[in-house]
């Protein structure tokens, strides 16, 4: 049996981080985030493992791409107005293809916003966020167990597609304590760092990290190889938990959070006798459509549920085009949802449909 | 014992090599010092026998396309952040040299912080600042570091001190800071001037190898395109206005936290 401890999530993301190998941390402070900038300052240093705390979000996401060009496991984390300045960054590490790990710790928005739990960044972790044609492999926790398990995850992520992996966590998540228990058995996967600029050896072709193609034929060029990519990575990597679907009339959508609040209401709402089930997208790019669009074929309708106005409720239509009613439940600028309001809405949702 | 090459059945000593460079024909226009840079400091990265063990960030300016001349790593980074890149690929690469080329739109304006807060916390990167008090590849805007009364496509009567402050002298700021080792200004106007400027380059590398702290090195340069002048009529008014706002010479020779 592993230890088990008792920690806050942004911690228990950040102790995952040092077993899972990580080589870099490059971070700012932020509330509700700095516990995960802490906890490196205190460990890193000691065990001879790099760690800056940058001037701004600006130069941390910066360091991450010199570092992470070099082959080396690297993270940033920051709350949501630091993730708007990383922007620029992240898609010039997406397009040059350097693996690492962000982690937004969300909070309420737009602007300066709240220091309370959100899910306003929803579009700019999943539709792109800085300029151009790219991804991030997003992946959306909802205990402090999965703020640890989804680091190793990411991390190897990133590695296996050359592509930068964001865990789109919230200030609850990061500051709650929850028991949490480390893997006992991980061991990195193979990694080729063939093409990092780790010094050129006479054996080989200068490796250069670039984000720059000037010819137009060329950037269309790099364009499909990513698009290649991504195509693969929806493919493959598509990651959900299914809550009492199998009878459900009326089919809950949620992650991160509000997935967990959710998953209290079924229970109470099966306890009515109403039948009403949950899906949960674990990852939200790339988007859990086909699950969605299989059980629209059994539900009369879904509820889209987030802490935002409704970001994710888009996704969810596209997923099933249209074809049955979607409707948005939420709370925004740093409220957290009621159970109560989400049965409520889904009996004048049942005499609708 | 001196490198002899055999030519037509004669031995000759070797005097010079030609720096080995990628065999690409360089974009910079007629006259422009900035390939003079490059070319130096593959010389002494040849001499030095350090090509496996150095790494280079070329951000956005006319720097850019330094990957394509440079026979080594690089790193191509974002207007202003080299200095942030270099950070990263040091402290993960300790025993590397690390090297950034950037113009003064990208270091002195948009890079600032970064390259401030680099020298600051005396990161050991070899930071070769290419000062042509103008932004060039953009088209000849002026810049932090253009001349008071320069006439640039955005200042076209000339830079007025009182709408845009006095031209910032980034050499004299980082000097000041601990985390510097060597913070030196050269130019590449002459022959003289190149051995000397070569000689700095290879002060900052052994600097950087052996993690001594900042080596900041000011090239004061030329712009021919950017200045609007012939590239002869640029070396003049390098020579009478350039040198003489940004002198020459080193400004601190020891230093970095010990």
């Amino acid at each position: 049996m592993a230890e088990k401890y008792l920690m806050k999530g942004n911690e228990a993301l950040a102790e995952a981080a040092i077993r899972a190998g990580i080589d870099g941390y490059f971070g700012y402070p932020i509330t509700p985030q700095s516990e995960v900038l802490e906890y490196f300052s205190k460990w890193l240093p000691r065990k001879g493992i790099a760690y800056v705390q940058a001037e701004s979000e600006v130069s941390a996401i910066n360091m991450v791409y010199g570092a992470g060009a070099c082959g080396k496991r690297v993270m940033t984390s920051t709350s949501s107005p630091g993730f708007s300045l990383m922007q620029e960054g992240v898609s010039y590490i997406a397009c040059a293809q350097i693996p690492c790990v962000l982690v937004n710790v969300q909070r309420g928005g737009p602007g300066l916003g709240t220091i309370q739990p959100s899910q306003g960044d929803y579009f700019q972790a999943v539709k792109g966020g800085g300029h151009g044609d790219y991804r991030l492999i997003v992946l959306t926790p909802n205990s402090v167990q999965e703020q640890a398990d989804m680091v190793y995850k990411a991390f190897d992520l990133s590695e296996k597609y050359l592509n930068p992996v964001l865990i789109l966590s919230d200030g609850a998540l990061g500051q709650m304590m929850e028991t949490v228990e480390f893997k006992e058995d991980y061991v990195r996967p193979e990694f080729d760092d063939s093409w990092a600029t780790t010094g050129k050896m006479t054996n080989r072709g200068m490796n250069t990290i670039t984000s720059l193609y000037i010819k137009p034929e060329d950037m269309e060029k790099k364009n499909f190889e990513l698009q290649a990519k991504y195509k693969i990575i929806e493919e493959n990597e598509v990651d959900y938990e299914l809550c009492h679907m199998d009878d459900a009339e009326i089919g809950y959508i949620a992650y991160g959070l509000s997935s967990r609040i959710v998953k209290k209401a079924v229970d109470i709402a099966r306890e009515q006798g109403i039948k009403v089930g949950l899906i949960r997208p674990k990852t939200v790019w790339p988007f859990p459509k086909d699950v969605i669009k299989k059980y629209s074929e059994q539900v009369k309708a879904y509820l889209s549920i987030e802490m935002s106005v409704g970001q994710m409720i888009e996704d969810v239509k596209l997923a099933i085009d249209c074809k049955i009613p979607v409707e948005h439940y939420g709370k925004t600028g740093g409220i957290v949802l009621s159970t109560e309001e989400i049965i409520e809405k889904t009996k004048d949702m049942l005499n609708k449909y | 014992m001196a490198e002899t090459i055999t030519k037509n059945g004669q031995e000759f000593d070797v005097v010079w090599k030609k720096p080995n460079l990628q065999k690409n024909d360089m974009h910079y226009c007629p006259g422009c010092a900035h390939g003079t840079l490059e070319k130096l400091l593959q010389e002494v990265i040849d001499e030095k026998g350090i090509q496996h063990q150095i790494i280079g960030v070329s951000p956005v300016g006319c720097a850019v396309f330094a990957y394509d001349y440079m026979n080594c790593d690089m790193q191509e980074a974002a207007h202003g952040r080299a200095c942030a890149l270099a950070t990263g690929i040091k402290r993960v690469m300790p025993e590397h040299a690390v090297f950034t080329i950037q113009g003064d739109g990208d270091l002195a304006s948009i890079g600032l912080a970064e390259t401030l807060h680099a020298c600051n916390r005396g990161e050991s990167i070899i930071i070769l600042f290419y000062n042509n008090a103008i932004y060039g590849m953009t088209g000849g805007q002026m810049a932090p570091t253009t001349l008071p009364g320069q006439i640039t496509s955005s200042s076209p009567d000339g830079r007025d001190p009182k709408l845009s402050g006095m031209p910032l002298k980034v050499a004299n700021i980082v000097k000041e800071f601990d985390g510097t080792c060597y913070v030196t200004r050269q130019a590449a106007n002459n022959a003289v001037n190149a051995r000397k400027l070569k000689k700095a380059i290879e002060k900052a590398v052994d600097n950087s190898l052996n993690n001594r702290g900042t080596s900041f090195i000011e090239l004061v340069g030329n712009c021919p395109s950017g200045w609007k002048l012939t590239p002869v009529e640029s070396y003049k008014w390098w020579e009478e206005n350039m040198l003489k706002y940004y002198p020459l010479g080193d400004l601190k020779t020891e230093g970095g936290i010990k």
